[in-house]
């Protein structure tokens, strides 16, 4: 990582090709869809990578995934969860531990092809930000959850989660699971810009709890470079993050977007002319 | 915090968050009461699920149950269905349960929804026969000599008989559950000849009760 000043004469032509203005998009849609296909690929061509859903899986006969939030919810609604699925969870919880929380949110999540479609269509329809739902909801309705489970002696969540009603809808058969899908779409593109994600998903919270002081980081390395053009903060969808990273060097801020909110869902590589950010990882956050 | 620039906003902003706060609880809360009451009487939970209430707290939906059902008898709930969504569930008259002796499904349970207690297949208690073909079973009419539910039954000899009575001069046959061998597979119910089943498995819960707590 290189923080020291570069001379403007000496920049590299920040012209950028359709591909590399997309490079971490294109990389991430692909992720998110094989995550779908190695869920979709047993029950439709009998290929048993992965059984089971989001909620929990099985991967390959032998190695056993849980989401955490969910096995909470088990918990606190008074049921005492067995050995494979606390082994599951902790594998998950580990593995966004390092990579960041939120990675589930922008690589993982197929809610997420939808939020960011809505996204995209109010930025092209210029659709007005009317209404502005605090995004510290999130962390109360995080609060909530596991006090309602406790209080209703039921998993809350999953009776509205529209992650896991989808999925599971796609994977066993759809019913009414599109419905789901279709409101929060339509809740994003009408009421609020990334409403559900930024403002209200717990679990997006929860993960971004989880992965606060994850290994992998986004990083302002070259900030110096800025031209305050915005870029970054239009397609970001936790704008908030970037602030410090970009604009915090006179304040002794560390360029590394610390913030567990991040998703790290590389988009702001790909947008920024100047190529001001990379992906890095905390360590470099040390200085001798 | 630099948005709460005066103590009026302040409280106002409380005041917003316990009020979407408590809108929102009540809504999830009222939504998640409506999902968990009662299980239709049609609908049968795989062998060693947890009494009702406490499946409920521990299933995660995640239906490798299902996925490790070698007779497809097993179905995750959709949404919209009268069965608490995303949970799994059989259907006697459609796929009973063929009661593997290895119990697959219950060995594929992450989190003891399904209780890895049950060891013996024969010990399961899914649901209970109930017989309700007075005018219509074969036998007991007396219209013929059918016997397909006993001869469907895995816990042969001991949760079905057929009794002899006697009725309108002749003797027929009834098939005889016995609540204390009946695991609920529901292979009676599958097996049976007439249009509607004319025995038919339900939830245990509504069918037997302890005898002290009747009045």
């Amino acid at each position: 990582m290189s923080l020291e000043r570069i001379p403007v004469e000496q920049l590299d032509s920040p012209e950028k090709n359709r591909i590399s203005r997309n490079r971490w998009l294109l990389t991430r849609r692909t992720c998110q869809l094989l995550m779908l296909a190695l869920f979709l690929a047993g029950p439709f061509l009998g290929l048993w990578v992965i059984k089971g859903n989001l909620a929990s899986s099985e991967v390959l006969g032998v190695l056993s995934l849980t989401d955490p939030l969910i096995m909470l919810q088990s918990l606190f609604a008074g049921h005492a969860v067995y050995v494979t699925a606390i082994i599951g969870a902790i594998t998950v919880s580990l593995f966004y531990v390092v990579v960041g929380g939120r990675v589930y949110c922008s690589w993982v999540c197929p809610i997420n092809m939808a939020t960011d479609l809505a996204a995209w269509l109010r930025s092209r329809l210029a659709l007005s930000r009317d209404l502005v739902i605090p995004k510290q909801v999130r962390y109360v309705v995080l609060f909530l959850v596991p006090f309602l489970c406790w209080q209703t002696g039921t998993i809350i969540w999953e009776f509205v989660n529209p992650i896991t009603i989808f999925q599971r809808g796609l994977v066993y058969g759809a019913g009414l699971s599109w419905g789901v899908v279709l409101l929060v779409f339509l809740f994003d593109l009408f009421v609020t810009k990334r409403g559900w994600c930024g403002a209200l998903c717990p679990v997006g919270a929860f993960y971004g709890l989880l992965g606060a002081k994850s290994l992998i980081r986004v990083n302002a390395g070259r900030r110096n470079r800025c031209t305050d053009c915005g870029d970054c903060y239009q397609v970001c969808p936790e704008p908030q993050v970037i602030v410090p990273a970009l604009t915090g060097e006179k304040k002794g801020l560390s360029p590394l977007i610390l913030s567990g909110e991040c998703t790290n869902c590389g988009r702001c590589i790909d947008v920024c002319p100047e190529n001001v950010f990379n992906f890095s990882h905390r360590l470099t956050n040390i200085r001798p | 915090m630099a948005f709460l620039k005066s103590r009026r906003k302040f409280i106002g902003r409380i005041l917003q968050y316990l009020g979407s706060l408590g809108v929102f609880g009540f809504l999830i809360a009222g939504h998640a009461q409506r999902e968990k009451t009662g299980l239709p009487a049609i609908v049968i939970r795989p062998p060693g699920a947890l009494s009702e209430k406490d499946f409920l707290s521990a299933c995660v939906r995640c239906g490798l149950c299902v996925r490790n059902c070698p007779f497809d008898t097993l179905k995750l709930a959709e949404l919209g269905e009268p069965v608490t969504t995303g949970t799994p569930y059989f259907v006697a008259r459609r796929i009973p349960c063929e009661m593997c002796t290895d119990i697959p499904c219950l060995e594929a349970c992450p989190t003891g929804a399904l209780s890895h207690a049950l060891l013996d297949i024969n010990k399961a208690d899914m649901g209970l026969a109930v017989f309700t073909g007075v005018d219509t079973c074969y036998a007991f009419t007396g219209i013929g000599q059918c016997r397909a539910c006993y001869l469907a039954c895995p816990v042969k000899d001991r949760a079905i008989t057929m009794e002899a009575h006697r009725r309108g001069g002749r003797d027929v046959f009834m098939p005889t559950v016995h609540t204390d061998y009946c695991t609920g597979c529901g292979k009676c119910e599958h097996d049976c000849i007439t249009d509607q089943a004319s025995i038919k498995v339900l939830p245990r819960h509504l069918v037997k009760q302890d005898a002290g707590l009747v009045v």
